[in-house]
């Protein structure tokens, strides 16, 4: 019988089964190991975590080969990798690397100021960050299997994921309410295809899986992001920029997985050492902000 | 009716729940021991198999699903799920934990990364003639069985699925699918008296 490959349902398929999970950033094999151990369910192989990129400055491109290669070969559980916006090359770079999910990340420099990648035409699935419900909808239609939010990457500082969490669930909460023959001026207002506002109606929930992302630092946070409708959670430098990242990986897995659950998260929660110090979002020079950056 | 408990510490939860409910039994998440109490049945999801395995070891799972399965309740795994079913892992993580209640030795990732994730159809004797759609992500497949496993369907001639007793396991995702006959399948599995099953 025939078999298909790259179907939408082949991609979108991987991250159901990521779902309640932490997707950890790592920029070693050794990093890779750790998150591994700690229960990660998948790593995003990187040459810098988002605070070092803000910190350093410069144009942040593709890691280079060898890091997700090494990364690749140091752990079994599903390595994913960044591309820039709109840098379709630097996407068919990493897929034949081999690796499981491409995010084209605005944490990167964008390549392309008007155009994102075309995913549809990739065997490997892509993830991409969203701000509000419009934005999802726009990446989904390129071919996007699983959205996060933008949060703000590298600030330890969540605020910004939940602003973006809360819009795209008020919006989807808004869809849902209303009647069919309004549904063409809200996708009008969103700049998304009507046909994906009428299946997010349907749905009660966007058609792929949804992750929280940028900023989440600590056990309560990913609790927070799981209890406002998330899917699962990315940890981008929250857990390497910590005191103790084995500790604080594995109770960021532990609070994923019973985030519904106080008792559990005062114990997972308790002396795992000092979470990275954070940046305060009207600190940070509008030009600076990684979240504005996609369209 | 029977009642049909998903462990819900990771993986596609929520997408088994529906397909249960889609084939008319009640089903309930697990999280804890007490919430094993009363089920006639557990599917362990698909997800990432190293994560489960170290949550239900971290939790204390293992060995209450161990025993209620001895006592005869039907266990379901889903391609993680199949990996932490089976006596033995092939490319596991060095001291990767399973329930190792299947005779049954399973390689993980066989059919390499998700590059090569595809979704195909089955043909499967115990389902009825139609075939059946099957979604296999980053999955593992059989690679030995002991003499009281089986076999319930084949790919390329390697097996994906298999029965040992009230035990039940696919290499892929039903649950991804809009067929239902495997949960109604595994439903009337977990329904029947001890003796018939095994």
């Amino acid at each position: 019988m025939m078999s298909q490959q790259g179907t939408f349902q082949v991609k979108t398929g991987l991250a159901q089964m990521l779902k309640g999970g932490v997707i950890m950033d790592v920029t070693t094999p050794e990093q890779a190991v750790i998150a591994q151990e700690a229960g990660a369910v998948a790593v995003m192989a990187l040459e810098r975590v988002p605070a070092d990129i803000r910190a350093e400055g410069g144009v942040a491109r593709m890691a280079d080969p060898v890091v997700v290669q090494q990364i690749m070969d140091a752990v079994t559980i599903p390595v994913m990798a960044k591309a820039r916006i709109g840098h379709f090359v630097e996407a068919e770079i990493l897929q034949s690397l081999g690796v499981d999910y491409i995010d084209e990340s605005e944490v990167l420099t964008p390549a392309d100021e008007e155009n994102h990648i075309n995913k549809h035409s990739f065997t490997v699935p892509f993830v991409c960050g969203a701000r509000d419900l419009g934005e999802a909808l726009r990446r989904i239609s390129e071919g996007a299997a699983m959205i996060r939010s933008k949060g703000e990457a590298g600030t330890g500082n969540v605020v910004e994921a939940v602003r973006h969490t809360r819009a795209v669930m008020a919006q989807i909460r808004l869809a849902a309410s209303m009647r069919e023959d309004e549904l063409f001026a809200f996708a009008k207002e969103l700049r998304a295809p009507v046909e994906l506002v009428q299946q997010v109606r349907e749905l009660g929930r966007l058609p792929v899986v949804n992750f929280a992302a940028g900023g989440i630092a600590t056990p309560a946070d990913a609790a927070l992001m799981l209890r406002l409708g998330c899917d699962g959670i990315f940890v981008g430098s929250g857990i390497f920029k910590s005191d103790d990242p084995a500790r604080r990986a594995k109770a960021i897995v532990d609070a994923a997985a019973h985030y519904q659950d106080a008792a559990r998260l005062a114990e997972v929660s308790r002396g795992i050492g000092q979470a990275m110090k954070g940046l305060e979002i009207s600190k940070i020079p509008q030009q600076e902000l990684l979240q504005v950056r996609g369209w | 009716m029977v009642t049909i408990g998903v462990l819900a510490l990771q993986g596609a939860v929520e997408e088994h729940l529906a397909a249960l409910a889609g084939a008319g039994c009640r089903s309930r998440e697990v999280r804890c021991v007490a919430d094993l109490t009363g089920l006639d049945g557990l599917i362990l999801p698909g997800g990432e198999s190293t994560t489960i395995g170290k949550l239900l070891d971290r939790y204390e799972l293992l060995e209450p699903i161990r025993q209620r399965a001895g006592a005869g309740m039907g266990v379901w795994g889903t391609c993680a799920g199949m990996i932490l079913l089976s006596r033995e892992v092939r490319n596991a993580l060095p001291g990767q934990p399973v329930l190792g209640l299947m005779d049954t030795v399973v390689e993980r990732n066989a059919y390499g990364r998700q590059v090569d994730s595809f979704s195909t159809e089955l043909s499967v004797a115990c389902l009825g003639p139609e075939p059946v759609p099957a979604v296999f992500i980053r999955a593992p497949r059989i690679a030995e069985c002991g003499p009281e496993v089986e076999v319930l369907a084949r790919f390329q001639g390697e097996v994906v699925a298999a029965r040992q007793g009230r035990l039940l396991a696919t290499s892929f995702h039903p649950e991804l699918t809009g067929d239902r006959r495997w949960h109604s399948y595994f439903a009337q599995l977990c329904g029947q008296p001890v003796a018939l099953a095994c």
